[in-house]
Parts: C-alpha cells; structure tokens; sequence
C-alpha cells in the first residue's frame, strides 16, 4: 500500500488551493494573460461554431434531402470527435507543407480557434437539429397555413428555439474550455503566445508542479462553473418571464 | 376587402381520396364548395372530417382526384385562406408578436401590420395582454388569438378543426361569437365539430361524414330535422355508430347530393 503517495496527494490538494488562492489573489499577471486567452479562444470558437451549427442543424432538421438519415448520424457521431485527432488533421493543413501552410497560421490563437470550432460545430449542429426537429413537429401544421415552409420558417424555429438552444451552446462551450489535445497540437503551449489553461495545467503536471497545476484546475472548473452559471440564470429568467 | 372577381370559391374536390399506407381514409369524395353559406363537417371519431380539412386547405395532396380553386395559382388560393387548429399553437414570443408573424409572411407593411394588429386584438378582446407572452394565456385565450391570427389575414375561406374542443363554455362562446363576426364580414367558413348544438349554432350546412365518406350534404334545418342516411339519423339522435360498420362496408357507394 502506497501511504506515502496518499499523503503526498492530500498534501497536494491542500497547496492545490493555496497555490490557486495565492495565484488569484496576487491576481498573477501570468495568470491572467492565460485565463484571457483561454476564454477568448474557447468564446470565438464557440461563437463562430454557433453562427455555423445552429443554422446548419436546422437546415438538417427542416429540409429532405437524399442522404438526410447519414448526415443526421455522422453529426451525432462527429460530437465524439477525439480533439487530438482534429488537432493533427488542423496541424497538417497548416503546417508549411500544408495546403493552407502559406497563411502562416500554425501556432497561433487564430489556429487555436480553428480547431475548436471543428470540434465545437457538430455539437452544436447536432443539439440544434433535435431541438428545431421538436419544434417543427409542433408548428409545422400551423406554420404551412400561414404560408411558411421549412425556409422561411427556419430563422423564426431558431429564435422560438432559444431557451433549449442555449443548452446547446453551453455543451459546445464546455467542449472547447475543457480540451487539451487540440489546442496543444496546434498552439504548441507557447508561453505568452498560445498557453492556454488546459496546456498550461498538461505542461506544470509534466514539470512535476502538481500544485500549480491543480490551482489552475480550481480556476478553470471555476470559470466553467460561472459561465455555465450565467447562461443558465440567463435562460432561467428569460425563459419564466416567455413561458 | 376582396372584390368577386378575385374569388378563389368555389373549391371543387373531384373523386378525392387519401391512403395511408393500405388504409384509405377518404374515400372518392365529390364536392363543391360555393362562396357564401357557413359549413359543419360532422360525423364520429376517424369519419376523415380532419383530414377532409386539411385536404382543402391545401396541408394533405391528395392520393388520387383533384382539389381545385377557383385561381389557377396555388399560390394566390393559399393566400385567401386561413386556419385554426384544435390546438392553438402560439410561437414562443408576445401576443402582438404572434399576429405580426403572420402578417409579415404576407409581406404586409410595418405601419400597417401595427394598425392591423391592434384592430384583431381589439376584437378577439386581447388588447390588454398584447405585451404578454402568448403562452401564459389561458387555453381559451388561445384559441382567441389563433382566430384574430388567422382573421388579420383577411381570408376568404377559414378552416377551422375542432376549435373549442377543449374549451369551456363560456370560451365557446366568445370564440363563436368571433366566427359570428369573421362570417359576417365575408369569409367562407367550414369547420369541423364533435358538439352537435355548435353545428346547428354555427353552421348554414352540414356534411356528414362517416368512414371516410360523405353520407350526407344538406341545409343543417333539413339535417337535425330529418336526415335522409340511417347512419346519419342514428348519429342526430346521439347513437353510437361502431355496430354499423359491417352494415355500411357492404352497403353500394353512393354520392349524396346537396338538397335544398
């Protein structure tokens, strides 16, 4: 039995939070540049990943199309997509010998945000669809007596739809804010330029510093917890006050 | 306000019938629809009186015959109508909202659609709650605001399939009470109903309906009085009609005929 190893690791959960209460109380200036590019590359990410998915899960959901029951199983599956795999395939295209290589964009936030959005987009595609699917069964009667069909109804599905498809959203921001494998392979954990929570937290795990590496960890499920928060009171009162 | 020569009446159904799968629900309808008297589609449960609705109206194609409008274009006939559902579905968003949608589709002008939407609510007796989200209202209301939705787009013909259904009495009243109205400002009503004493309230003519055909056309005086059809008698009288099925199955097709 590994006593000592226990002991280490509650010792380390203890100057876990210290190091996470030092960190944020000295409001560490490191430590913001990486909290700050973290969430602007998961919140550009997941804002581009919702211009895209949610009209795209609609359009999957309203209109026939031969090979509809494929693309409704490959959105689900994408879902599952493994980031360290996007991260290559992103990693491939960018780099020199690449076919976007001459955009000169590997190992930057803007690659970052390129790999996320993939990964991000079928999440949100994917929930979108199922909602405006619901909805459409609902309104669609109605909605054809008015003279709607699934085109001209598409834009009023999604803003009826907005209360559930903020949950959408929050699973793609959840998604983005948690991965490692992809923002690493593309950003290359580059201090000051593309270190991002996650990778910080993977690099201070291999350098040994389990404390500063669980600190980060506290702020992380933190700010998870506060933007998951908002939304949710957001939608809350927005949605009490529609019913 | 339409004009007659613009009129999509009358609406013809040429030997129309509906399949689902092997089941065929209507039956080789015939029937014309003129501009002018109110229309009750009665008749029990799975007589096809829905799906008859939503055959005219354009929701359903038929699987064989014709449906046709007066106007050759689909289009021009599908704007002149409306309807109401058994269950009012109200968008996620305000009353006055829920009437602008509509109108919108229709390519209505803002000014317009502002004025317009003011005069239904008006009507249906909704004003006050013009800012309120449509689905806070009581079932009635509802069904209040699926009407003044449907009578904004001034139609010439309005469907409307069972709707008070799951309405109380005194919310039966003020939605018949605006069918009253929209009627007499010229819109061609037909509507479907379980409640015998509506079809005689609301109706100038009653098409019985019973396993997807028509039995029975006639002047609604004529068809509480003395219905010609045993099903349809049976059916006045408040009889159940499950026991007549075999009867009717082997009885030969028929085509009623409207009698004055």
């Amino acid at each position: 039995m590994d006593i000592t190893g226990r002991g280490t690791d509650l010792h380390d959960f203890a100057s876990a939070f210290a190091a996470a209460a030092d960190l944020i109380t000295n409001l560490d200036s490191q430590l913001v540049e990486i909290v700050a590019l973290s969430l602007r590359v998961s919140l550009s990410a997941v804002f581009a990943a919702a211009v895209i998915g949610l009209p795209l899960g609609a359009a999957v959901a309203l209109f026939k199309f031969p090979g509809r029951t494929a693309v409704v199983v490959a959105l689900n599956a994408l879902m599952g997509l493994p980031p360290v795999v996007v991260g290559l395939i992103v990693y491939l295209m960018l780099s020199r010998a690449g076919p976007l290589g001459t955009l000169g964009l590997l190992f930057s936030p803007t690659a970052m945000v390129a790999a996320q959005v993939i990964l991000v987009t079928p999440i949100v595609a994917a929930l979108a669809r199922q909602v405006i699917e619901d909805l459409w069964a609902e309104y669609e009667e109605q909605m054809r007596s008015l003279g709607a069909g699934p085109a001209q109804a598409l834009p009023a599905l999604l803003w009826d739809g907005r209360f559930s498809l903020v949950t959408a959203i929050l699973a793609g921001f959840g998604r983005a804010s948690a991965e490692v494998g992809a923002v690493m392979i593309v950003g290359g954990n580059i201090d000051h330029v593309t270190r991002v929570m996650t990778t910080a937290i993977a690099l201070e795990v291999s350098k040994g510093d389990l404390a500063l590496a669980l600190g980060l960890g506290i702020i992380l499920l933190t700010l998870s917890a506060a933007v998951n928060g908002a939304a949710f009171l957001l939608k809350e009162t927005a949605q009490r006050r529609n019913a | 306000m339409q004009t007659t020569a613009d009129t999509i009446l009358p609406l013809r159904l040429n030997d129309v019938s509906y399949q689902v799968g092997r089941m065929r629900l209507i039956k080789d309808m015939n029937l014309t629809l003129e501009a002018g008297p109110r229309t009750a589609i009665v008749g029990p449960n799975g007589a096809g009186k829905s799906l008859l609705l939503r055959l005219c109206h354009g929701l359903l194609k038929p699987t064989a015959g014709t449906i046709s409008w007066q106007v050759a274009d689909s289009r021009d006939a599908g704007s002149a109508q409306a309807m109401v559902f058994q269950r009012p579905v109200m968008l996620r968003r305000s009353v006055a909202a829920n009437v602008d949608y509509a109108l919108k589709l229709r390519g209505m002008g803002r000014d317009e659609r502002h004025e317009r939407i003011d005069e239904m609510l008006g009507r249906a007796g909704l004003r006050r709650l013009a800012g309120q989200p449509a689905r806070v209202l009581s079932f009635g209301e509802q069904q209040r605001l699926a009407l003044a939705r449907a009578w904004a787009l001034r139609p010439q013909v309005l469907f409307m399939d069972e709707a008070t259904a799951s309405l109380d009495p005194a919310a039966t009243h003020s939605v018949e009470e605006m069918i009253h109205a929209i009627h007499a400002e010229g819109t061609r009503i037909v509507l479907t109903t379980h409640d015998l004493g509506q079809a005689r309230r609301l109706s100038d003519e009653v098409i019985f309906m019973h396993r997807g055909r028509m039995l029975e056309y006639a002047p609604t005086e004529k068809f509480f009085e003395a219905p010609e059809n045993d099903l349809a008698q049976a059916f006045v009288k408040g009889e159940l009609l499950w026991w007549k099925r075999r009867e009717l199955d082997t009885e030969p097709r028929h085509q009623p005929r409207y009698r004055r």
